[in-house]
């Protein structure tokens, strides 16, 4: 082969090589992997890295020359009982959450999927919250949410069910259910469309093989649909998971952690911490707890779904 | 148990009527019969097996099983089961979770139901593949757990949708011959559907034609052979088709293995003279290409002579031919029907 080629008119030759440099799988993935790579290393490695000098820093947002003080961070933070709430919130708030938006998800997938007279009504209303910026349909939340003013409370009253307003966000347990809820409604709409797909996906004979062998509504729910889309589901919750678990915007804008820090997760603590508070140094170790539990969910996640043998 | 099968007036339309899938028909399935819906591609017949086994709903008309009608009633209380094209069968379960899961309904133990299930996979020879995720399975085996998975309930109605067209030639043929003797065991009333004719004609206890939506035929394998209702069941059916010759407004057809030699025609015949044109040698048979005259107009057919028949016929050279007057069918050249026969000149061979 080497020989036809050198025997061959020049021009040939150049083909000859052209072709094989992009015959070379290696060369290109890596040509193809540079962006990538570069965009990690400037936006997630350097700040990470950044992240934990600082923690072990007295950088603060008046003096920023670097100082070792050790673990002195660490002990502060840990000393202080609202870190604690938040890393409880933190869980309970991701917990919930997605429990909720998957079990709502794939309810909304189903009556996406289903066929009846102005779907694309319906449709278009559930992908509503998901187009609409996160501050934009809070400020609405908060006023629904309202202390006084709540339509929501209105309606409790004017049926009978509560005889005072309830204070959403006044109160810690029903301030974190408030702020669980504004996140699942901001969630199960994309939640929603990814199961969509996962059920689309499956091919129509199984289905109705399913229905011919007499399995109904829920078996064929939990023995055929979500098996099958069940690699799906648990990648978009990984995600999910790890979007609520480092997400702050709802808890930020209804109730800014609030009443007396009872909603704060690690993200908004961290925040208020580090950049309200001007104590880079305690925020860099605030946000710092969030990456071991983040990678143990990563990789549990993913074995599970490596375990999963489907198709 | 076996039960009957009736669909009347069934009319099947989709988008709104822009397409009519079936056309008008009525079909009387016996109990335990063997039922062979042959037609070309497109022509309704997996559409007719669907509604039948409730998975489309009939336009109008009724779908009867047993005597009852069944039209609106979801497919798992009409007790069939169907075989997919496809073989559907569930990717994430094993083998022996395929053929459980139709028995899942029934309140039966687990320790019975898998057992059943035992039965049914000993019975296509694949209890050794049980544990087997469908993708590690060959076609023919896929097909056989297919069937297994039909079967394990004991159903009424078997319904079969091309479940051979996936396999290689030399396994089909296998695959036929095992069906028909499974089928004769379990004597469950079976409608099969395809659009090979050659499968048709050796599993059908009956066979039934459709084209364009409309049932053409419903016989026996040969009475639709020797028989056929119309001109385009003489086509469709034989390799090659049927010879129809044009005179005075009917077309006159014949088989081509009744176009012989004359000397090898007995009784009563009509003598053509055959203009061969090519001849084709094909497992032993010679298919002689070329044009007769003498029974209607000139018109090109095609004589299979098998292998008995030696006498020399030579490309370019006019043959005397003939044919045996009972075999002469007629067709009216406008409707394509079948008509009366019409006088021809016959002589005694
Ligand atoms: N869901 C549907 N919507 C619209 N048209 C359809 C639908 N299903 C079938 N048809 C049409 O109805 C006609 C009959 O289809 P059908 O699948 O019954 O054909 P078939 O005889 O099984 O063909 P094949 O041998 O290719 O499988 C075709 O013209 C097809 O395009
Ligand atoms: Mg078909």
């Amino acid at each position: 082969m080497a020989e036809l080629v050198r025997d061959a008119p020049r021009r040939q030759e150049l083909d000859g090589t052209r072709r094989r440099l992009a015959d070379r799988d290696g060369f290109l993935a890596w040509i193809f992997l540079v962006p990538t790579v570069v965009y990690i290393i400037v936006l997630v490695a350097i700040p990470f890295f950044l992240a934990i000098a600082f923690a072990f820093s007295d950088v603060t947002a008046g003096n920023p020359s670097y100082d070792w003080v050790g673990l002195e961070n660490f002990s502060r933070v840990f000393d202080d009982p609202v870190f604690w709430q938040a890393l409880r919130n933190t869980f309970v708030f991701t917990a919930i959450s997605m429990v909720l938006i998957v079990v709502f998800g794939k309810v909304l997938a189903m009556v996406l999927v289903a066929d009846f007279r102005g779907k694309w009504l319906v449709r278009f209303l559930v992908l509503l919250p998901w187009t609409t910026p996160v501050a934009l349909s809070s400020i609405t939340w908060l006023w629904l949410l309202h202390s006084i003013y709540s339509p929501i409370d209105w309606v409790l009253r004017n049926v009978g069910l509560i005889e005072d307003n309830s204070y959403f966000l006044g109160k810690p347990a029903l301030a974190m259910g408030s702020v669980i809820a504004v996140h699942v409604w901001r969630l199960v709409p994309l939640a929603a469309v990814i199961m969509m797909v996962g059920i689309l996906s499956i091919p129509d004979d199984l289905i109705e093989a399913s229905r011919i062998d007499g399995a109904g509504f829920w078996r064929r729910l939990f023995e055929i649909t979500i098996p099958l889309t069940f690699p799906l589901i648990a990648v978009a919750a990984l995600f999910g998971a790890i979007f609520t678990f480092t997400d702050m915007a709802v808890v930020y804008v209804l109730t800014g952690g609030g009443p007396t820090n009872s909603t704060h997760v690690l993200a908004s603590w961290s925040f208020v911490r580090g950049i309200g508070g001007g104590d880079i140094g305690q925020g860099a170790v605030i946000a710092l707890f969030l990456f071991p539990l983040l990678l143990a969910a990563a990789i549990l996640i993913l074995r599970s779904v490596r375990k999963m043998e489907t198709i | 148990m076996s039960v009957t099968v009736e669909v009347s007036n069934l009319i099947k339309q989709f988008d709104g009527g822009h397409v009519r899938a079936i056309d008008d028909v009525n079909l009387a399935i016996e109990e335990g019969e063997y039922l062979v819906l042959l037609g070309p591609s497109g022509c309704g017949k997996t559409t007719l097996l669907r509604t039948i086994a409730g998975l489309e709903q009939p336009t109008s008309g009724d779908v009867l099983i047993a005597g009852s009608v069944v039209n609106g009633l979801p497919p798992r209380v009409r007790k069939v089961a169907m075989v997919f094209q496809s073989y559907a069968l569930y990717p994430h379960k094993t083998v022996l979770a395929n053929i459980v899961f139709p028995l899942k309904p029934e309140k039966l133990p687990k320790q019975e139901r898998e057992s059943k299930a035992r039965w049914a996979a000993e019975l296509l020879g694949i209890d050794q593949l049980l544990d087997r995720k469908p993708r590690q399975l060959s076609g023919g085996e896929r097909q056989r757990v297919a069937l297994a998975r039909a079967l394990v309930r004991a159903p009424h109605v078997f319904l079969l949708d091309e479940p051979l067209s996936n396999l290689d030639a030399k396994l089909r043929a296998s695959a036929r011959d095992e069906l028909k003797r499974f089928q004769q065991r379990v004597g469950t009333t079976t409608v099969y559907v395809t659009h090979d004719q050659a499968e048709a004609m050796g599993l059908g206890d009956r066979i039934a034609v459709m084209d364009k939506g409309k049932l053409r035929q419903l016989g026996h394998p040969v009475e639709v052979y020797d028989d056929p209702a119309d001109t385009f069941v003489a086509t469709f059916i034989g390799s090659p088709p049927m010879n129809l010759v044009p005179r005075d407004g009917t077309l006159v057809g014949f088989r081509p293995e009744h176009l012989l030699p004359v000397s090898h025609v007995t009784g009563e015949r009509v003598d053509v003279t055959f203009h061969v044109d090519r001849i084709e040698h094909l497992s032993g048979d010679r298919h002689v290409y070329g044009t007769v005259s003498g029974l209607g107009e000139e018109n090109r057919v095609i004589a299979r002579l098998p292998a008995t028949v030696t006498d020399p016929v030579t490309p370019g050279e006019a043959h005397a031919f003939g044919v045996n007057i009972d075999r002469l069918r007629f067709f009216g050249a406008e409707s394509g029907t079948r008509t009366e026969p019409i006088r021809v000149d016959a002589k005694h061979g």
